[in-house]
């Protein structure tokens, strides 16, 4: 009996007792499912445009964020003192380079690749993260770096917002990250769903030789995807080592994009957007009112069980595209 | 062509066995020490400074002394990446060619090997970490972790909270919190903490961090919040610790009761909390900065001609760098220990044993070896390997790391009990381990 109250009464206990701790622990999976969304969001992206799981995604991130700290210290260590227009000049230069990538991704790894079959293009994925892995750790060694949040001008502190009694701390730097990751869903949303460019990747994903026969460029639409990848690599590098530090543990986050891809379908980009936010409130919740009862530490695969009990009613995920094959 | 091909194979054969005396030669020449580092992955962070402290201070010896009473050092690095399945990858690669010791630098990686060191004849250090129980020379004699025990740290931490709160009856009804990796390394000082929060009367709080997301802590700062611990001690690695002072300071968690164990009080552990970080407490048992002859030394014949791995000067002296120089003169001072113990010039494994068991650096030895106050005077004997040496408190200043407290003894009442009568349920439930047969020398 005890049990059963634990786990069907309790929690609701606690969340009546104290309702600022549940608005706290709702806007904390708000703001970590907007994250999620984020790294799922590159992903998607990139399956969307080849087909492809694209394993490196993870590393991306780490890529990018090393990228920036390391320009900005180049920038430093060439007298460039103002560190507003320094890290801004870095911001600039790791695009540049998340291009570049694209554009050398696009050239070495899937030009020679195309018509193959998709686990082709996912194994050659593997080695661009093994490929990424090396030459950061060569080019920016392996120390753990500071992320550049005050010289981007990431607001610091906190807000408190008093509530039901209680406080709600409001991370001004998490706020920032949960508005610039809804706006760069919303543009990528639009992009890719609302222009020729997105009706053309979804071509491409189809089939490549379909749309190498109706004109469509497939080396553009890589180069615009995977820089697209790219830039959404940076912004979760950024918000994410503002949160901790820059190193290669940063990897370890992408994992966080599974459940949400399997939740919201590998294809879909609100799906991302959902299935972030589900997966972000619902393990924050689990963790807080039932965490305890199994020794905490249970959100590392509470998603997955979530995002498996979503399968079994939906198999494509939540806006996932139901594929029907004639035989 | 069949003459030829004798001739060519006589040549080859005559070659190859002339070869072997080459190679024996320059194994006998020098005393093969293994380092089993991490300079990449998710542990990196802590691994790197550790490493290049380790590495700095044996090639010193190189460059200044020519070794170990002339015998040079052949020092080589094994990746672990803190991965326990390449840590034993690391250590079948290494045990042929004669270690004079292992060092695993993971408690998941010492764990597996301590079953293997007493087949294997090859002496393990894992200092200040690894097994606990393992101090235990009696049922461990292959095994050393000097200078004190994750157990003792734990107690030093319930002892100085005591301290603050007006003495040990006053921890009644407090709220201690053990925010730690859930891993091996991480659980390690469960045991002694629950012993303690039944004797004295306190609530333990466990905040298991799974390796996935060190750096997603923000539910567990959320139990934070609702359980309001009063203190929180932090056994965390890698990513881990700079992620858990931040979100402290993100929630005001008052850093002045936050303390890590000696392993989470790495410069780079405390830089990236900014502002936020003033305060955060650690244990620590070795000096930090560059006011030592020894670290000077480093500098002189190691950093400054190039031949270190520091990617800065100014990183020379940071706590875990000399936290692994310290570990390095462990290794050297049983080196030099086992070839007088011995008589020999190149010592192995077996003699290192011998070595580590009959340690004794005073602080007048600390002196001569140019670390005088660098940390603790060091003593092992055949039952004791491990010392239960003091500690004591650093706090981060913004900038650096500043010692705080006076060394504080372990509570070894708790302690040495338990790590007794856990070594002997290790034994007991590793079928078949063997008894103790190695005898004790005179000085140990």
């Amino acid at each position: 009996m005890h049990l059963l109250y634990q786990i069907f009464v309790d929690p609701f206990v606690q969340m009546g007792t104290a309702p600022d701790l549940l608005a706290q622990t709702l806007w904390e999976g708000l703001v970590s499912g907007v994250l999620y969304a984020l790294i799922a969001l590159g992903f998607v992206l990139i399956f969307k445009a080849s087909g492809v799981f694209n394993f490196a995604q993870g590393i991306m991130v780490v890529f990018a964020a090393l990228t920036l700290v390391g320009l900005y210290q180049a920038m430093t260590r060439l007298g460039v003192v103002n560190p507003t227009i320094g890290a801004y000049l870095a911001l600039a230069g790791t695009v540049v380079v998340m291009f570049l990538l694209a554009v050398g991704v696009e050239r070495l790894v899937l030009r020679p690749l195309v018509n193959q079959p998709d686990i082709v293009l996912f194994m050659a994925t593997f080695g661009l993260t093994y490929f990424l892995i090396g030459f950061g750790e060569y080019v920016f060694g392996g120390d753990p770096q500071v992320m550049i949040a005050d010289q981007l001008h990431l607001p610091r502190g906190r807000i408190d917002v008093h509530v039901f009694g209680g406080v709600v701390q409001m991370q001004k730097i998490d706020i920032t990250a949960a508005v610039i990751a809804s706006v760069l869903v919303a543009a990528l949303a639009v992009f890719f769903q609302k222009t020729r460019i997105g009706r053309a990747l979804r071509a491409v994903a189809d089939s490549h030789r379909a749309a190498l026969s109706v004109g469509i460029s497939l080396e553009t639409i890589w180069v615009i995807v995977w820089f697209a990848a790219g830039i959404v690599a940076l912004a979760t590098g950024i918000m994410w080592g503002a949160r901790s530090d820059v190193s290669f543990a940063l990897e370890i986050i992408a994992l966080k994009a599974l459940p949400v891809l399997i939740l919201g379908g590998l294809t879909s980009i609100p799906g991302a957007i959902v299935g972030g936010l589900i997966i972000g409130l619902s393990e924050k919740i689990g963790e807080l009112y039932w965490g305890p009862l199994l020794g905490s530490g249970i959100e590392s695969w509470l998603a997955y069980v979530i995002a498996l009990v979503f399968l079994l009613f939906r198999p494509q995920g939540l806006f996932g595209e139901r594929i029907i094959e004639r035989v | 062509m069949r003459p030829r091909f004798f001739a060519l194979a006589t040549a080859a054969a005559v070659l190859a066995g002339a070869s072997l005396p080459a190679s024996r030669a320059v194994a006998q020449d020098s005393i093969y020490v293994p380092l089993f580092t991490y300079r990449t992955g998710p542990y990196a962070g802590s691994g790197i400074p550790v490493a290049n402290g380790m590495h700095d201070y044996l090639a010193m010896l190189n460059e200044r002394d020519g070794g170990i009473n002339g015998v040079k050092l052949n020092v080589e690095e094994c990746e672990t990446g803190y991965d326990t399945k390449k840590g034993v990858e690391c250590y079948e690669s290494v045990k042929g060619k004669h270690p004079a010791v292992i060092n695993p630098y993971s408690t998941g990686i010492t764990l597996e090997l301590i079953p293997r060191a007493a087949v294997d004849k090859i002496p393990i250090l894992s200092m200040a970490y690894g097994l606990s129980a393992s101090a235990d020379g009696n049922i461990f004699p292959w095994i050393f972790n000097p200078p004190l025990t994750y157990w003792d740290g734990a107690s030093v931490f319930v002892r100085y909270v005591a301290s603050k709160e007006g003495g040990m009856d006053k921890l009644k009804g407090k709220k201690l919190g053990l925010l730690h990796l859930d891993a091996p390394y991480g659980k390690e000082p469960i045991p002694v903490l629950q012993d303690m929060a039944k004797k004295y009367g306190f609530q333990l709080l466990l905040y298991p961090v799974p390796g996935k997301e060190m750096q997603n802590q923000g539910s567990l700062w959320l139990n934070v919040r609702r359980d309001r611990p009063d203190y929180i001690y932090i056994q965390g690695w890698g990513a881990m610790n700079p992620t858990a002072v931040k979100e402290a300071a993100k929630v005001g968690f008052p850093m002045d009761h936050l303390m890590g164990v000696w392993w989470s009080g790495g410069d780079d552990d405390a830089r990236p909390a900014g502002p936020g970080g003033t305060g955060y407490l650690s244990l620590d048992f070795n000096g930090v900065g560059t006011d030592y002859p020894v670290i000077q030394d480093i500098l002189k014949y190691v950093v400054d001609k190039g031949k270190s791995q520091v990617d800065s000067k100014s990183r020379v002296g940071e706590n875990l760098y000399n936290r692994g120089v310290f570990n390095a003169m462990l290794i050297a001072e049983a080196i030099r220990n086992a070839q007088q113990l011995t008589g020999k010039k190149v010592v192995v494994g077996e003699d290192v044993r011998r070595g580590f068991e009959s340690l004794n650096i005073t602080e007048a030895r600390l002196k001569e070896m140019g670390a005088p106050n660098f940390a603790p005077p060091v003593h092992l004997t055949c039952a004791d390997h491990n010392g239960h040496h003091a500690v004591f408190v650093v706090r981060w200043d913004g900038t650096k790391w500043v010692k705080i407290s006076d060394w504080i003894e372990p509570i070894k009442e708790e302690v040495l009990p338990l790590i007794e009568q856990t070594a002997k349920e290790y034994a007991e439930k590793n079928t078949g381990w063997p008894k103790r047969t190695e005898p004790c020398d005179k000085s140990s």
